[in-house]
């Protein structure tokens, strides 16, 4: 390593370990040469200085994918069908509300509604399905749809953005979940989700929802075609939203899934452990006006899921009691809530269970009485 | 056997070692022997990643960026077991319908195909069986000796050839004089378990004691042979036992400097007597791996066993002192009937990336770790 290299390196730790803000060109040195475990350090110092403590919380929730039909063919899922294939699915009022039945005797508080894009569901349908939600199940929060979702709806209703987000929250949306962030670059996005929003459509529903008073989370899916610089430029593109709303509740990374999608075949070798947790080291270095960040032991699994909490992440995400767009390519971890717990508490931690917004819900698990 | 530092100042700068570790990382840095209170220390210090900077100082200035691996192919001739030890979900008594027992022509087949696959290097490890005794094995090796005389043979764990004296009623020493003379070249590391008495008895009673492993290794060392050892964690040791475990096999080492590779094994509860545990977080593999690497300044070598720790635990250990990433296992069944979701074989390509990635510059080794050169270089 040149001289010049490692004094940037070292600048950028410096910068990292005063908690001061961190330039684009640093997380860029920070990801390609920095030490994975000091990287971790340095986060988990970052951690404790905006959620001190020994709290990883979780939320108790489940998915609910309401269709599996869609028109985005992005190439790296492995859950969606074309219209009029034998295997898609539309599910019922009904079947929706059995499944929030199920979530509610877990002691459950979100649900994820997401679906695929199908091309012909109408507003009114949506409108009924919250309606429906929000009387039979108050306590649950809907956290539905994705920006991508979103700007599908604006497209097939022909109506701007900004009226679909405050139609679905007049219906009962309580906030919106990240997903379809992928990469907010589009050359990255036209290779792998070439028919999905581009980078700017998913922001500015992300803006619109902050400004009508709904949190989201933002989430970066990596590990495929993009460059280090363009992972760091997605981070960016984040933090400046952020500093202008301060919607987003946390960041959620996870690595590209590999088996049975189309993108493999442009992905010889998917990411790594080793990526991942230097990755969510750096995200939270980098996203200084996010409150929270999240391990995804959904796609790395209970022990890197742990680890994680080591390197800046102070949530594990939810227990999801069905998943299906993950596990369809392939990665099928599950979790009750019970397990949750005990995955919590072996890594050294106290679990707490939240909401949405990240508001801590009191203990529910017996804590010792001083003798 | 750890190299002095050349700038002990950007060093210790380097690990960035909190305060109530500053004592130990000025150890570390200027390369002395860490004791059994250090270890402890090691194990219950908050501060996991501080540790790991530690393990990692201490492999560079062992390895630089060189992480190993080897292709080999693990041939298991029987399950049936005499030992019944409370952690394993391999063995079984005869009369199980899933006990097996494999012929002479089933082992050279294995192995034939295992050299086609270009490996280096056979592991065979097998349950105590009365039929598979010193002459069955004797003729296996010679079998393949004759057939593949440039596949090295690493085979029998220290309990294996208790076993096999017991039954001959020859000592252990005539055992391995005979294996060796038959075609044995070198010993794994398995069945030491955790060598404390109270602990051991607990999780497999009816195995060799601590001391008799270590004999078998002494007297397999001062014949010429080299050997592995293991530790299997992340059951109902404590810390202390872990520590006194590594320290026992320092002592053997700083009297015969027998051992290549020291190889932290995880308990896998599954199909188990002791399936009601819960088995070892990633943050206990990955303490076993950094303080197993601090501790045993006289062992050149700590494996990250994908097999047992999962493909991603494996690659993080690498940042936590080990430099080997074991072989592309063809066909392990002990971890496997555990519950183990490791798949059953990494590609060469796979594991050579997981190294890279890591920041590291993966090499083939054959089993005595000299780099392996073959004419079609992998990419």
């Amino acid at each position: 390593m040149t001289a010049t290299a490692t004094s940037a390196l070292e600048a950028a730790y410096d910068r990292a370990a005063a908690g001061e803000r961190l330039s684009t060109e640093d997380a860029v040195v920070l990801l390609a040469q920095g030490d994975l475990l000091t990287l971790g350090s340095l986060a988990a110092a970052a951690r404790q200085r905006r959620n001190p403590g020994r709290t990883v919380t979780y939320i108790v929730d489940r998915n609910v994918n309401y269709t599996n039909v869609c028109v985005t063919y992005c190439s790296f899922c492995a859950f969606y069908r074309p219209p009029g294939h034998e295997e898609g699915y539309v599910q019922t009022y009904e079947q929706v509300a059995a499944r929030l039945e199920e979530l509610r005797a877990q002691g459950g508080r979100q649900v994820l509604l997401q679906g695929g894009h199908h091309p012909d569901l109408p507003l009114a349908w949506y409108e009924g399905l919250l309606r429906s939600m929000r009387e039979r199940f108050p306590e649950i929060n809907v956290h539905g749809f994705s920006p991508p979702e979103i700007t599908h709806f604006a497209e097939i209703w022909k109506m701007p953005v900004r009226e679909v987000v405050a139609r679905l929250k007049a219906a009962g949306l309580g906030s919106i979940p990240g997903g379809g962030g992928e990469i907010l670059v589009d050359r990255v996005r036209k290779v792998i989700a070439p028919m999905k929003a581009t980078s700017d459509e998913w922001l500015g529903v992300m803006r619109e929802a902050h400004l009508q008073g709904l949190s989201t989370s933002a989430t970066m899916m990596f590990g495929h075609v993009e460059t280090l610089a363009e992972r760091v430029d997605h981070m960016d593109r984040l933090r400046r939203l952020q500093d202008e709303t301060h919607g987003f509740t946390a960041f959620i990374a996870w690595t590209y899934q590999n088996p049975n999608t189309n993108l493999l075949r442009k992905v010889k070798d998917p990411a790594g452990s080793h990526v991942y947790l230097k990755t969510v080291a750096v995200a939270r270095l980098f996203l200084d006006n996010v409150p929270h960040v999240q391990s995804s032991w959904v796609t790395q699994g209970p022990k890197v899921g742990q680890l994680a909490l080591d390197f800046g992440c102070d949530d594990m995400g939810g227990t999801m009691m069905e998943e299906n767009v993950v596990s369809a390519a392939g990665t099928t971890y599950r979790m009750t809530p019970e397990e949750m717990d005990r995955l919590i508490l072996a890594a050294g931690w106290e679990p707490r269970r939240r909401t949405t917004r990240y508001e801590v819900l009191p203990p529910h698990l017996p804590t010792e009485v001083p003798a | 056997m750890i190299p002095a530092p050349t700038d002990p100042a950007r060093d210790l700068r380097r690990l960035r070692a909190p305060a109530d570790l500053a004592d130990l990382a000025e150890k570390v840095v200027h390369a002395q022997r860490l004791s059994f209170e250090d270890g402890v220390r090691l194990y219950r210090h908050p501060d996991l990643l501080a540790v790991g900077r530690l393990a990692d100082l201490v492999r560079e200035r062992l390895h630089g960026d060189r992480v190993s691996y080897n292709i080999n192919r693990h041939i298991e001739p029987t399950n049936v077991c005499a030992t019944a030890c409370a952690f394993c979900a391999f063995g079984r008594v005869a009369s199980d319908p899933d006990a097996y027992e494999m012929t002479q022509e089933d082992v050279l087949e294995r192995a034939a195909a295992c050299v086609a696959e270009g490996a280096t290097e056979v592991h065979i490890v097998a349950g105590l069986h009365p039929l598979f005794d010193l002459a069955w094995y004797e003729e296996i090796l010679k079998g393949l000796k004759a057939r593949f005389p440039a596949l090295h043979l690493k085979c029998f764990t220290a309990v294996e050839i208790v076993y096999l004296a017991g039954l001959a009623r020859v000592s252990p020493e005539t055992v391995l004089r005979r294996l060796i003379a038959a075609g044995l070249d070198s010993m794994p590391g398995g069945g030491a378990e955790i060598f404390d008495p109270v602990v051991r008895s607990q999780i497999c009673d009816n195995k060799c004691d601590a001391d008799q492993w270590i004999d078998v290794h002494r007297t397999a060392h001062r014949l010429g042979l080299r050997s592995n050892a293991t530790m299997l964690y992340g059951h109902i040791e404590g810390d202390e036992h872990r520590v006194d475990h590594v320290l026992r096999l320092r002592a053997l080492q700083d009297e015969t400097k027998g051992f290549q590779t020291f190889i932290p094994l995880a308990f896998h509860p599954a199909n188990t007597q002791l399936s009601h545990l819960p088995g070892p977080t990633g943050r206990l593999d990955l303490r076993v791996t950094a303080v197993s690497r601090l501790l045993l300044d006289n062992v050149a070598h700590v494996k990250a066993y994908w097999v047992m720790l999962g493909e991603k635990t494996a690659q993080v250990a690498l940042s936590f002192g080990a430099d080997d990433f074991d072989g592309t296992v063809v066909e392990e069944k002990i971890v496997h009937m555990a519950g183990a979701e490791s798949p059953q074989a990494l590609t060469v390509e796979r594991i050579r990336h997981l190294i890279r990635e890591a920041g590291r510059t993966p090499y083939e080794r054959d089993t005595l770790y000299h780099a392996v050169v073959r004419e079609k270089a992998p990419a």
